[in-house]
């Protein structure tokens, strides 16, 4: 099952490598004549050495004749592999680009249930880690597990050819290494599970105590929380210790059972070599191949997790690249909408178990403005999401002047509506740049005179460079009113036909809120407005109020009309006078 | 640097014993090809079976022996980088624990978590690999230079020529590539902020129709990153291919020189065979080294912060500077007597004030409502009150001492606080509500919940008020753990009780039941309500209007409806003037 699966995201892989057949070509012919050539090497050495028997018995000719091969030999190697290096470069580093674009793209598009229901860093990690995770460990994993394979093959053959029975010791022995190797590591698998068992505690302890940093000093906690700290952190060490030093012992391990085998070719070999069966020279390269022979075995063991693990960012990578877009086959216009807006039984809910909205039925006319009010988590903010089509609903239709807002095209629905949410998100860049977002063409003098009329020129211009005062979020000196004041600014500056509030003024005190009144009287005048608030004046100048609980609209009207009802709505304003 | 160095100075001699091991470890493998000169020069040419036999002996002993010596360095080098990280990682929590409110706010929650848990690994591993590594490849580039020397001079001249070749290629990759990586790093940093930015705002993106140009933005910026990661490819790409070559020219140059050296005699066949072998251990630890380099650079910026942290201003509010324990208070006639005199405060140390001149007395027992908009400075006063900030001028006190002379052990143990945002943490209900004083009996534990209305649904619970509390307190719901944190609050009977917005999440019916229960609390404390609701403050014995940090008005409800513009404003725009009477 996991095999087939994995066979599934290496064939996607592949295709997906297509675009770069003849770089991979190139680099797997490199790949090829480095290690051909490379592993001639000591064998050229070999024959060198054999030139050079004692003294008046050194084949001068013999000698330069082989030194010159070398020499050609080497250079010959270090540009085939610089050649190398860089084509392996260009592919990593490519490939990671093209599959960020691709992945931040489909971002753009993906369906909002998926991003609101997604945790954002598991996003931002396959963008920015598993991107290259998967490169990396694809490209590295390829030309290791190549070169390695051939690595063995050829220093098998060299062996074979120069002594048969020396070259059994060494193939024999090897396994005996690697068992070894495998044998610690599962050794200290456990070891490593502890440790970061141990890890995820210490860290979910020290984000409670950083979070409630406040209340710990109100409580004069600081002295136990330490206490309790230090015994955490005294633990991981200990874990920590036993996880680290076990797990480095496979090195000298290994390189024991390396030089055994060294020291089993020497003694072999210089008693054949007594008998004649080998050249001091042979017995030279041999020395070589029998000590680098291991290497590759280890190399190959690391390339196999490594490529699982390319292979499985490869595979979040596929999943996020092929999610689901938000349908967007609409290609009505509806510019200058007149703002009609109408819910024909409309049904909708996030979990599809679970019931929200049933049959709701809702007609606005033109520049009515329509207040939304009930309990925290009620879904308010859901019929937001459905005009927006930020969802889509699941049964009836919604529509706008008529047209079913599945046939108007997405962006030119979404641009028929102005916006300001509770949360406030700037992008992280100048004040100026932020208002411009709807309206690319405003001039400095429009911007100042949106900015002026929602009371934000004033503590912008105090800002150290006014309007071009780069958002960040380490720029502590902007407090969530301010920003909420200038996302109300960003509409003002292109008040479309339709506008959404959702608790647009929550974190504006009082009295800002009071000043800035005019401006928002004029943004709504002659407007269709959704509104979502809290404060009762708010909702009374309403020409209907929706009162949303548990996803249904259980009462609608004006407020003369609600209170005479006498129900929830009527309820909550007593509360609230009370 | 210097800052780990200290650390790992308390394990000096572990520390100085892990790289002397790999030393001896060292010297034992540069022993192996005078070992095979010899079986060539003497066993071979001499086919003297019996020596060659012996020295497989001396081969096998060098393995054993190298293997313990190296166990044993990698032991002393593991403890070492182990412990350092964990005394370093006290040291950076105990840190975290002093900070002022102020600098944790500045630099933020997520990266002092980041400093103290991945920074440190980084560190540690550093540690870990420079006392492993960072000693033993020059030791041994050094060691067979020096074995070259003990065999034949002249060819070991060809050695310091190969050696320095090498260091000068290897430095100057380094140096040209290093602060690229640095570089690279940076550019890495704008394309995770610039996706992170565009998943939190997805919906005013899309609401704009923003997603081309966020397309373009990113693909810029990966342009940039995948430029800068190709031109630096192309400098560290050259490392392992030119240090080859010049090896192993090195190599033919040294055959060459040894064979005239061999024709005069001076060497034999076997020391040939050393010579290449030594030339060889160089290239293999070089590009150890090299590696080594590259990792510690990365270890290194993770060492660089978290020292920042570590040299971040520590609180420095005037704290107990009389050193007094204070027993004045406890004959105090009125116990939670506040008297604030003239104070004002600024976060940043700057002439413009967030809270400017308050004068305020509050009698021990009464009722205080503060009221004001966002940033009027209300939560500022409160911590000012308990000291978690210094006032910039003018003093406070509490039965008549002065806050900055009182301990923060005092302080906690007058007021009961209830911050804004109902956090509890990981354990037991009952672990929560004893934080400030591990000895709470049962009762006294029972009956803060039952003023905080608590006690019901805790009861419910599995365990009563052992039940268990995860991360956060997110088994419960908003108004409970709301409920739950002013019974912390309640818990030690506080002279002065705290409340900062802190019915938010309440239903009516519980808010009245709850303000009826604090009403009758017997140990009579003094109680502030912090609200932005004229409804929450209005039954207070005073009231303080605040604006913009300065003190608009302050009296009674009747008296601030008649006098005071700000609180008819917002009262009014509560209550609309028709149905508030």
């Amino acid at each position: 099952m996991e095999n087939k699966s994995q066979s599934k995201i290496l064939n996607r892989v592949l295709i997906e490598l297509r675009e770069y057949d003849l770089e991979i070509v190139i680099s797997v012919l490199c790949a090829l004549a480095t290690v051909v050539l490379s592993l001639r090497i000591p064998i050229l050495t070999g024959r060198a050495v054999d030139c050079i028997i004692g003294p008046s018995e050194i084949d001068y000719d013999g000698l330069i004749y082989v030194l010159k091969e070398i020499s050609m030999n080497v250079v010959a190697t270090g540009v085939i592999q610089w050649i190398m290096n860089r084509v392996n470069n260009h592919i990593t580093y490519t490939i990671t680009k093209s599959f960020r674009d691709r992945a931040f793209a489909k971002l753009q598009h993906m369906k909002l249930a998926e991003i609101d229901s997604h945790p954002h860093g598991d996003f931002v990690s396959r963008i920015v880690a598993d991107a290259e995770t998967f490169s990396d460990g694809l490209l590295m994993g390829f030309t290791q597990l190549f070169t390695g394979v051939l690595t063995i093959g050829g220093t098998i053959y060299f062996m074979l050819m120069i002594s048969w029975k020396i070259a059994l010791v060494v193939i024999i022995a090897t396994p005996f290494s690697l068992l070894l190797a495998k044998f610690i590591s599962e050794m200290t698998y456990k070891y490593f599970g502890e440790q970061a068992k141990l890890r995820g505690e210490e860290t979910s302890y020290i984000e409670e105590i950083i979070i409630n940093k406040n209340i710990v000093r109100n409580m004069n906690y600081e002295d136990r929380a330490l206490e309790r700290f230090e015994d955490m952190n005294e633990k991981l060490a200990n874990a920590s210790m036993r996880a680290t030093f076990y797990s480095s012992t496979v090195n000298p391990s290994t390189r024991l059972i390396n030089n055994l085998i060294y020291a089993a070719v020497g003694v072999f070999g210089a008693l054949m070599a007594i008998g004649g069966g080998i050249t001091v020279g042979g017995l030279t390269s041999f020395l070589y191949y029998a000590s680098s022979y291991g290497k590759p075995f280890n190399e190959i063991s690391g390339v196999i997790t490594e490529f699982q693990n390319a292979l499985a960012c490869a595979d979040r990578l596929f999943v996020m690249i092929d999610a689901e877009e938000e349908l967007n086959n609409g290609s009505a216009n509806i510019d200058s909408a007149k703002g009609e807006i109408e819910f024909k039984d409309v049904s909708f809910s996030y979990d599809k178990t679970k019931r929200l909205i049933e049959h709701l039925n809702l007609k606005v006319e033109p520049g009515k403005r329509v207040a939304i009010v009930g309990p925290t988590g009620a879904g308010k903010s859901t019929i937001i999401n459905l005009l927006m089509r930020f969802y889509d609903i699941d049964g009836g239709e919604i529509l706008i002047d008529g047209v079913n807002i599945k046939d108007i095209d997405i962006d030119n629905l979404r641009r028929n509506f102005g916006m300001v949410l509770q949360e406030t998100w700037l992008k992280n860049t100048t004040i100026k740049e932020n208002l411009k977002m709807a309206s690319p063409d405003a001039t400095d003098e429009e911007i100042i005179e949106a900015a002026k009329a929602t009371h934000a020129h004033s503590f912008i211009k105090r800002m150290p460079y006014g309007y071009d005062t780069i958002i960040s979020p380490e720029n502590g000196s902007i407090s969530q009113g301010q920003m909420q004041l200038l996302c109300i600014t960003r509409v003002m500056l292109n008040i479309p036909p339709m506008l959404i509030l959702d608790e647009a003024t929550s974190s504006i005190d009082t009295r800002t809120e009071q000043k800035i009144q005019s401006a928002f009287n004029k943004m709504m005048k002659g407007r269709t407005t959704f509104v979502v608030a809290h404060r009762l004046s708010t909702i009374r100048e309403a020409d209907v109020i929706l009162f949303v609980k548990d996803g249904q609209i259980v009462e609608q009207g004006n407020h003369t009309e609600l209170l005479q009802k006498d129900g929830y709505y009527a309820k909550l304003y007593r509360s609230q006078i009370a | 640097m210097s800052f780990v160095i200290s650390y790992v100075k308390k394990y000096k001699t572990r520390a100085v014993l892990a790289p002397l091991f790999k030393m001896l470890e060292a010297i034992f493998e540069l022993l192996v090809p005078l070992v095979m000169a010899q079986i060539i020069n003497k066993g071979i040419a001499g086919s003297d079976t019996h020596y060659i036999i012996r020295m497989s002996g001396v081969l096998i002993f060098l393995a054993v022996v190298g293997l313990m010596f190296s166990i044993t360095a990698q032991y002393f080098s593991a403890y070492v980088a182990v412990y350092s990280a964990a005394e370093i990682r006290r040291d950076v929590f105990a840190k975290i624990l002093s900070l002022s409110q102020g600098t944790k706010e500045k630099v933020g929650d997520e990266v002092l978590t980041t400093r103290i848990t991945n920074d440190i690994n980084q560190v540690q591993s550093g540690i870990n690999m420079v006392l492993r590594l960072f000693l033993r490849s020059p030791f041994i580039v050094a060691g067979a230079t020096f074995m070259a020397f003990v065999v034949d001079v002249k060819s070991a001249l060809i050695f310091i020529v190969v050696v320095a070749l090498l260091s000068v290629i290897v430095y100057f990759i380094m140096k040209n590539t290093l602060p690229r990586y640095k570089a690279i790093a940076a550019k890495l940093e704008k394309v995770l902020h610039l996706t992170s930015e565009n998943l939190e705002g997805a919906r005013v993106l899309r609401a704009f129709c923003q997603v081309d140009n966020e397309n373009v933005e990113f693909q810029n910026r990966t342009a940039e990153l995948t430029g800068m990661q190709i031109s630096t490819g192309k400098i560290s790409a050259l490392l392992n291919p030119v240090t080859y070559v010049v090896v192993n020219i090195g190599i033919v140059a040294l055959i060459y020189v040894a064979m005239g050296q061999v024709d005069r005699g001076i060497i034999l066949q076997g020391e040939v065979v050393a010579l290449v072998n030594y030339m060889g251990q160089i290239l293999i630890e070089l590009i150890k080294l090299a590696n080594l380099i590259v990792l510690l650079m990365k270890a290194y910026p993770s060492a660089v912060r978290v020292q920042e942290l570590m040299e971040m201003k520590a609180d420095e509010r005037h704290q107990n500077k009389f050193n007094t324990k204070n027993n004045l208070l406890d004959g105090a006639k009125q116990p939670g007597t506040i008297n604030i005199k003239n104070v004002s405060f600024s976060y940043n140390g700057g002439s413009e004030y967030d809270l400017e001149n308050i004068n305020l007395v509050i009698p021990g027992g009464s009722t205080l409502g503060i009221i004001g908009g966002t940033g009027s400075g209300k939560s500022t006063l409160i911590k000012l009150l308990n000291h978690t900030y210094d006032a910039t001028a003018g003093e406070i006190e509490i039965d008549g001492e002065n806050v900055k002379r009182l301990e923060d052990s005092q302080l906690s143990e007058y007021f009961g606080v209830v911050p804004q945002r109902a956090s509890l943490f990981h354990g037991t209900v009952r672990s929560n509500l004893s934080m400030k004083n591990i000895s709470m009996s049962e009762t006294d534990i029972k009956s803060a919940l039952n003023i905080a209305q608590a006690i019901d649904f805790v009861e419910a619970k599995d365990g009563g008020i052992d039940a268990e509390v995860i991360g956060r307190g997110s088994n419960f719901s908003g108004g409970q753990r709301q409920r739950l944190t002013i019974a912390r609050a309640l818990v030690g009977k506080p002279r002065i009780l705290v409340l900062d917005d802190a019915s938010s999440a309440l239903d009516l019916a519980t808010e009245s039941k709850l303000r009826a229960a604090l009403r009758r609390l017997n140990w009579k404390p003094t109680i502030i309500i912090v609200s932005q609701r004229a409804s929450a403050v209005r039954d207070t014995d005073q009231i303080i209007v605040l604006d913009d940090g300065k003190c608009v008005g302050l009296g009674t409800h009747d008296e601030l409806l008649e006098s005071c513009e700000t609180y008819q404003e917002i009262y009014y725009c509560q209550f609309p003037r028709e149905e508030a009477k």
